[in-house]
């Protein structure tokens, strides 16, 4: 699907696309017999916000020097980046069997060597805030009117090159520059029971309750809190960061999110970071995503 | 003979007189690495990044899609060892258009001791992929190379000391690419460096040809990419090698040599470098002459293992 309405206050169309876009994400990974599930699904109705509507992007001229740049930060992820990149015509749905099958464009990890349509290569997580401060700062300076996206996982956020850029953007007064918490609560491993104040024991929250809102205010972003997976929410949010002056705070938006959203068998499960499904667990999941093509 | 360091921004400053592209990014180092010379002239072309090594190589790897010609200041261990990931991944496997201005590199780092003594650099940056890695040996070498890397479309890392060495090349000095360059030519031994070591050398084998040892001397500027032929070629006429370097001998230059001639020419090389050590903070002169790298140490050195082959 490649059209984009211009107006879809009913956000059918986006649902629709979400569930396909979780569904190639499980399929893709289980045809190619590795990958990571719970990111690309915390993060995709974010992406698809930003690919069918919130950003301005030409998927047939990919190096459109006006264009609005995404950087997936949390470049394991890409499944889901390439996913909603190819359901946006970037390049074929059916090139989506490549992915990690070797000369493949669809690297594992992003590779701006390979794919056009990316803007930076990402994989060792906590890099693609800086470069997304480089393309603001550079369009600044340019006078280039392009606004910078670049999301960030919030375990991928313990990273300390990622509180560098933190700690910069502000100064710079980067108004086209906005990072995307994708907060789903969980990373890869996790905190253990004991290693854990409270007792938890479930692994949950990165962050263990701190008050990352009130941190990126006091540095100097504009924090907008939203939930993750409500439309309603994400497209009047993207498109505020878009209208911020050129000079002024960048704009933080903190997305709570579910790792895993979208399958019953998948949501808040920390081992489905990267799994593989079996055929029971496709089947469950064509269902849920109420796919009606048998061969994908 | 010029500090590199002065070499580097009064270079830098003139070129960006005409090339817009110019820009410097500093690590809070600009008084040591001057390119606060830079920013005083260039204002609007400097950018504070603050003491966060790993997100100004990032934001340099942005600015460089949009066309600029970013500069990095900093010191040569930070950038190798701190921000190697960036570095890598951003810079070197995107083919970025990102050059390093890597300040005080080797031993002498303005008594600031081993923890600012990167003697591991060319290991590392001659590993990477799709990475240029220059050492000059001095200050005409070193304008020319900058003048080269502005114009060059991908990554470099250029090896910077703190100070100068004697000048070896003149004001007509032209740089192309992994060319060698022969400074003296012998019989007995070749003297194979890089950098202002290259210089010292040169000091060495005139002290050695007082005692009758005939050493030829090859400076490599361009340790990455270098024309091997070409290298292989000066050494045919030589049965015993030595390489010098203000790096480990491991994997520096020397590995660099060992690992072509063992393939290619098989003969003795010997590696003089930093053995195996962290370094200390002391004068230029104590580290060299403690350290074996002085012009003097070198030349008896020498004679010493000759003897012994």
């Amino acid at each position: 699907m490649s059209s984009v309405s211009a107006n879809d206050s009913d956000y059918s169309e986006l649902e629709e696309l979400s569930r396909r876009g979780r569904w190639l994400v499980l399929s893709t990974v289980a045809g190619s017999g590795a990958g990571h599930v719970g990111g690309p699904m915390s993060a995709m109705d974010l992406l698809i916000s930003l690919f069918f509507r919130g950003m301005d992007i030409r998927p047939e001229e990919p190096g459109w020097p006006e264009r609005d740049r995404f950087i997936l930060s949390k470049g394991h992820a890409a499944i889901g980046l390439y996913t909603v990149m190819a359901l946006r015509g970037f390049f074929p749905v059916e090139e989506l069997k490549t992915f990690d099958k070797g000369n493949s464009r669809l690297q594992g990890h992003p590779d701006v060597t390979k794919l056009p349509g990316l803007e930076t290569s990402t994989g060792s997580l906590g890099m693609g805030l800086s470069v997304g401060i480089g393309f603001a700062l550079g369009a600044q300076r340019k006078q280039q009117g392009f606004h910078s996206f670049v999301m960030i996982g919030d375990g991928e956020l313990q990273e300390g090159m990622v509180w560098e850029g933190l700690h910069l953007a502000p100064r710079y007064q980067l108004g086209n520059l906005t990072a995307i918490l994708d907060s789903n609560g969980l990373q890869q491993f996790g905190w253990l029971k004991h290693q854990d104040g409270d007792g938890r024991g479930d692994r949950r929250d990165p962050w263990n309750n701190v008050d990352l809102a009130a941190i990126f205010a006091h540095l100097g972003w504009r924090v907008v809190e939203i939930d993750g997976h409500s439309f309603d929410e994400i497209l009047p949010a993207i498109g505020e960061s878009k209208a911020q002056p050129l000079h002024g705070p960048p704009t933080m938006i903190i997305a709570h999110t579910l790792k895993g959203k979208g399958l019953s068998f998948t949501e808040g499960k920390f081992e489905w970071h990267s799994k593989v499904a079996n055929q029971d667990e496709l089947d469950v999941a064509r269902r849920e995503l109420q796919i009606v093509e048998a061969s994908k | 003979m010029k500090a590199l360091r002065d070499v580097w921004a009064d270079t830098l400053i003139a070129l960006a007189n005409d090339d817009d592209r110019i820009v410097v990014l500093d690590g809070d180092l600009a008084n040591s690495t001057k390119a606060d010379k830079f920013a005083a002239a260039h204002p609007d072309r400097f950018l504070e990044m603050g003491i966060a090594e790993q997100n100004m190589v990032g934001v340099a790897v942005g600015m460089a899609t949009l066309g600029f010609v970013p500069w990095l200041s900093s010191f040569t261990v930070f950038f190798t060892h701190r921000a190697v990931d960036p570095i890598r991944m951003l810079v070197a496997q995107t083919n970025a258009n990102v050059k390093i201005g890597a300040a005080y590199s080797g031993l002498m780092t303005g008594f600031t001791g081993k923890t600012h003594q990167d003697v591991e650099d060319l290991a590392i940056m001659r590993a990477m992929p799709q990475m240029t890695v220059l050492a000059p040996a001095d200050q005409y070498e070193c304008a020319a190379m900058i003048r080269w890397a502005s114009n060059y479309r991908g990554p470099v890392y250029l090896r910077l000391t703190r100070d100068g060495s004697a000048d070896v090349f003149g004001a007509d000095y032209q740089f192309t690419l992994g060319e060698v360059r022969p400074l003296r030519q012998g019989k007995h031994a070749l003297l194979i460096s890089t950098g202002p070591q290259s210089v010292r050398c040169l000091e060495a084998a005139n002290e050695l040809a007082k005692q009758q040892l005939d050493v030829g001397v090859l400076h490599i500027p361009s340790i990455k990419p270098l024309n091997e032929a070409a290298l292989l070629e000066v050494c045919s006429a030589y049965e015993l090698i030595f390489t010098v370097e203000e790096h480990s001998v491991f994997g520096g230059l020397g590995g660099l040599v060992a690992e072509l001639l063992s393939e290619n020419s098989p003969r003795r090389v010997i590696r003089y470098g930093i053995e195996d050590k962290w370094g200390e903070s002391a004068p230029n002169d104590f580290l060299l002459d403690k350290y074996g790298l002085s012009a003097l140490q070198v030349s008896q050195r020498i004679a010493k293992d000759f003897k012994k082959k």
